[in-house]
């Protein structure tokens, strides 16, 4: 466990220095390639303005997430209890993931305003794919040993579906949503980069207008602590709802 | 002994007849279960032999009303039924313990389908495991447990179930051969008290001696009743004793021819 996050960080701190050095070294101008010491003095001059943004790109992509995790598993145990509806929808929802979402995102922007919608939208689209499957592939891959036996005791499907086939499929879910809120940074971002006046991706942009590389630095920094601990908080979440699978997985 | 074909005498806990069943496979059809005939009298132990792949397991889905049959008739209590969902309890080898559960709330499975578990089902569930030394691992989840352990809850909630016909399929058929001999006295214990129909599957020539009052011996597929072998052995049983070796020959040879067939 110590060498998981002290071998890494070891790789890290040397990168960083090198990094400084190569700097100073070669004189590189700031507003091309800013020094480690640069961007850590923005971290602290800019934290106000960094924060900010930051809670902007947060809500963006809670509420999307949410949005799509709602119509997602809806979805999903629609098209499971209903083969029509599977039928109808599957092949929409497969698709629907040839288009690029940078491709809409203008008309997202357009229809939805420069505002938290676009974004959410945009998060949203990002994030409903990998539930929506994992969720179906999660309802139909119980044992069907285990669906058996509460059909020996005369168990309705709506007791079928809640005390095996939920359960089955939560860590199935839980695989989607990991998946889901590893890219739904990407939908805030590019829904800030096509049209926003606030969120972390606007700030970037800004940023490269005015030559403050450092501030882009900054940005991308609190972006990557926002993206890994969104990602620690469902893992965290996983853990509470599955306390089964901590003994599974010493076996 | 050994005769060919079963009886049909009035008083019958669970009795099938000329049960038939063959699946399709692919446009060609797979007879599996030629002709199953036998009975089954109100706390009787009755142990069903055959060769693997015979059918066994299919006749119990076939009981249980998982697996439609092609023909035959089912009788629960001398009467006609559809099939015996809903009357009887049904082990497999696996142990399908959900891994979500915790062995007390999986053992309450039965009472929990059925409307509720209160707390006199509780009770019962926490003396039974208890008598099968489970006592203090009510709140582990099944990956904590060994798999006799395991099978033990099993066993458990198939008590629960409350019906009076137990169909246990193979259901220690994964444990090695210490564990197996601790659950078959755990078994027969619990089928004195509770004086339930128990019909065993078993591959296991000793474990039909020790534990059953008949025998019945199955043909390779598409399994018919080859026999029926009454064992009259006061229990507690031992496998030394003379009259357990001499069934034990009878029971071999019978089975015998049936996995040269398998083999042929
Ligand atoms: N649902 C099914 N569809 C098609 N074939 C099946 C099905 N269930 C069982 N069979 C076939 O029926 C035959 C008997 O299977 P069954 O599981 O009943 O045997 P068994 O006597 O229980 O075997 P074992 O001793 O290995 O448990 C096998 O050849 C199997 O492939
Ligand atoms: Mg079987």
């Amino acid at each position: 466990m110590t060498r998981r996050i002290l071998y890494p960080s070891i790789l890290l701190v040397l990168f960083v220095l090198f990094w400084e050095l190569m700097v100073w070294q070669f004189q590189v101008p700031h507003y091309i390639l800013p020094a480690p010491s640069r961007i850590i003095r923005t971290l602290t001059v800019q934290q106000s303005l960094l924060l900010h943004h930051t809670f902007v790109t947060l809500e963006e992509i809670i509420v999307g997430f949410l949005l799509a995790f709602v119509v997602g598993v809806g979805l999903a145990f629609l098209m499971f209890q209903f083969p029509v509806l599977e039928k109808t929808f599957y092949p929409i929802v497969i698709g629907s993931q040839t288009i690029p979402v940078f491709a809409i995102a203008p008309l997202l922007v357009l229809w939805f305003g420069y505002g938290l919608s676009s974004k959410v939208v945009m998060a949203a689209l990002i994030v409903f794919f990998p539930i929506v499957v994992n969720t179906l592939d999660g309802l139909k891959g119980a044992d069907p040993d285990e669906v058996n036996l509460l059909r020996i005791l005369k168990a309705n499907r709506w007791q079928i579906l809640w005390k095996v086939r939920v359960p089955s499929a939560l860590p199935f879910i839980f695989s989607g949503c990991k998946i889901g809120i590893s890219v739904s940074t990407i939908g805030a971002i590019i829904g800030e980069w096509v049209g926003s006046k606030e969120g972390l991706g606007y700030l970037m942009l800004h940023a490269n207008a005015q030559l403050q590389i450092s501030l882009i630095f900054a940005s991308l920094i609190y972006l990557t602590i926002l993206g890994v601990g969104l990602f620690y908080l469902v893992v965290l979440m996983e853990r509470r709802a599955m306390p089964w699978k901590r003994f599974s997985e010493i076996r | 002994m050994g005769k060919k074909g079963a009886s049909f005498p009035g008083n019958n806990k669970l009795s099938l007849r000329e049960i038939k069943k063959s699946f399709s496979k692919d446009g060609s059809s797979l007879a599996v279960l030629l002709d199953i005939s036998l009975s089954v009298r109100q706390g009787e132990f009755i142990s069903i032999l055959g060769p693997s792949g015979c059918g066994k397991s299919t006749l119990f889905n076939v009981v249980v009303g998982l697996v439609q049959r092609d023909g035959g008739i089912i009788s629960i209590d001398n009467r006609e039924v559809e099939n015996g969902l809903g009357d009887v309890a049904y082990m497999q080898q696996k142990d399908l313990l959900f891994p979500w559960r915790t062995l007390l709330q999986n053992v309450l499975l039965g009472p929990e389908i059925s409307g509720g578990v209160h707390e006199e089902a509780r009770s019962e569930a926490l003396e039974l495991m208890t008598r099968v030394g489970l006592r203090g691992f009510e709140g582990n989840y099944p990956a904590e447990l060994s798999m006799g352990m395991r099978q033990r809850a099993a066993l458990v909630r198939t008590l629960l179930f409350h019906k009076d016909i137990l169909l246990l399929d193979e259901p220690f058929g994964a444990l090695d051969a210490m564990t197996r001999s601790v659950m078959q006295h755990i078994l027969l214990g619990l089928w004195m008290d509770y004086r339930k129909t128990i019909l065993l599957v078993t591959h296991d020539v000793e474990e039909a001696l020790l534990l059953s009052d008949r025998i019945y011996v199955l043909t390779a597929r598409p399994a018919a009743v080859k026999g029926e072998v009454s064992v009259d052995i006061t229990r507690p049983r031992k496998v030394t004793d003379l009259s357990f070796v001499d069934l034990k020959g009878v029971l071999l040879d019978m089975l015998q021819g049936e996995i040269e067939r398998v083999f042929a």
